[in-house]
């Protein structure tokens, strides 16, 4: 198991956690990259499935587009991204923009369409104007499938962002794109770790997110945590 | 094309008295992806089938096995080659152990969900008509099961060939080499044509499983999401 020792010793190296090559800088360029993405695809997605669902329209549309977004090959969409754009982090952000889109578009129109519909009645009944009931009544009871979108992108989001490393990036996608180049296993594996527990990372505090964020009615009907409505990957 | 210097060359998107002379090479690249990408289904399916089972089966065994390939589902494609590459090196056994794990989520959860939402009372009447227990799995669950199977061979399949295109880091990658191909040499053809042949390849492959899913389990009108 010298393999596994190496692998504990350069984490162990203090070279390796300080400068521009170290962990916590790459950290940041994963996180801030990573984060960025999924903000602004969850400005650009959001409104669109919300409004889909609000108004129960084009269906098909709101649900294919996660069969599209599934077939669109993460790597080959970075590579083209980066003749078009050059170096720099405007690639990266596009491609990872069009990756995050889908889950999210498709799983709020998901959960704003299972509000019952005996509940908006209510409301409309109430005397809730449209925007009122939307805001006040159906994206709360959606919270748990638009929060599922948000974090099944920003987990593929994370992921793809490894890719990015290929196109010049940073983040952590750099020890294991750089490992495969030296033919340095170690470096290679411990970026590979690195990855894995960013990823996982990511998954766990957005259900915790969720958690907190799901009104206190609901949380007591409903089991813990939602399921997603897509099952999505792309890197 | 003009005689300038060599620097005022702009290389268009598709250049096609290339692609004309180079076929070969894609159509091997499509044949290496349909392969890669069909034996981690299959191995998805064969796994899959009896882990659900089991997990239908014996309660206790359903969460940890879904949250164990949950957390194989997470781990970014790129990083389970890498920490795989180590023990198993380069090449289609790394790939196909990554890719069948991540199959195996996807095929074992719908199959899960497809045998929960079997209703009672067909299971009482079969129950009822004297079945076993395995021939009520084999001719009564299994059958009405097989449409969320259709639905997550479908996800599993399209997810698969997006996925085959980062093989190409280990060696593999079906179309994913001329994506590689053309970042290396900065040159868009095989670039442009394998990302385009290869998101056709998955579309492709949906419709065929929609029409084989309307033949072979007509009593389905289920979508997959």
């Amino acid at each position: 198991m010298t393999h596994l020792a190496n692998v504990v010793q350069w984490f162990a190296n203090p070279a390796h956690w300080s400068g521009p090559d170290g962990i916590p800088q790459r950290l940041v360029e994963h996180v801030q990259i990573s984060a960025e993405s999924v903000a602004i695809g969850a400005l650009i997605a959001l409104p669109i499935g919300i409004a889909l669902g609000h108004y129960g329209r084009f269906g098909n549309l709101a649900i294919n587009i996660s069969n599209v977004g599934r077939a669109l090959p993460s790597f080959g969409l970075l590579v083209i991204a980066f003749q078009v754009f050059g170096l720099g982090n405007l690639p990266i952000l596009v491609a990872l923009v069009a990756l995050a889109i889908p889950p999210m578009v498709t799983n709020s129109y998901v959960g704003l369409r299972e509000v019952d519909p005996d509940v908006r009645e209510a409301a409309r009944g109430m005397g809730y104007r449209e925007l009122t009931q939307l805001l006040r009544v159906e994206l709360p009871l959606a919270v748990p499938l638009v929060m599922a979108g948000i974090r099944t992108s920003a987990v593929q989001v994370v992921a793809t962002a490894t890719l990015a490393a290929l196109i010049a990036g940073g983040g952590f996608g750099r020890y294991v794109i750089d490992g495969f180049a030296q033919q340095d296993y170690t470096k290679l594996f411990a970026g590979a770790v690195l990855v894995a527990a960013l990823a996982m990372a990511t998954e766990l505090s957005l259900s915790g997110l969720e958690r907190l964020l799901v009104p206190r009615g609901i949380r007591l009907l409903q089991a813990p945590s939602a399921g997603r409505a897509t099952t999505f990957k792309t890197a | 094309m003009p005689s300038s210097a060599f620097l005022d060359y702009v290389d268009p998107w598709v250049n096609w008295t290339w692609l004309s002379t180079h076929v070969p090479l894609f159509t091997d690249a499509v044949l290496q992806h349909l392969t890669l990408t069909a034996i981690a289904v299959a191995g998805g399916l064969a796994l899959s089938l009896p882990l659900g089972i089991a997990a239908h089966r014996w309660r206790a065994l359903r969460n940890p096995l879904l949250g164990f390939f949950g957390v194989v589902y997470t781990i970014p494609s790129l990083a389970l080659f890498a920490l795989l590459v180590p023990y198993t090196g380069l090449g289609i056994v790394t790939a196909e152990i990554g890719l069948i794990g991540y199959t195996v989520l996807i095929l074992m959860r719908n199959l899960v969900v497809g045998l929960e939402s079997v209703p009672p009372a067909v299971l009482d009447a079969a129950d009822g008509m004297g079945y076993r227990p395995l021939a009520r799995l084999l001719f009564v669950e299994l059958p009405l099961a097989l449409p969320a199977m259709f639905a997550g061979v479908r996800i599993a399949t399209v997810t698969t060939i997006g996925l085959v295109t980062i093989t190409a880091l280990i060696g593999l990658g079906g179309l994913g080499q001329l994506i590689n191909k053309g970042l290396i040499e900065n040159f868009h053809t095989p670039l442009v044509v394998a990302t385009t042949l290869s998101i056709a390849l998955a579309l492709m492959a949906d419709l065929t499983l929609i029409g084989l899913q309307r033949v072979a389990v007509p009593w389905s009108r289920d979508t997959a999401s």
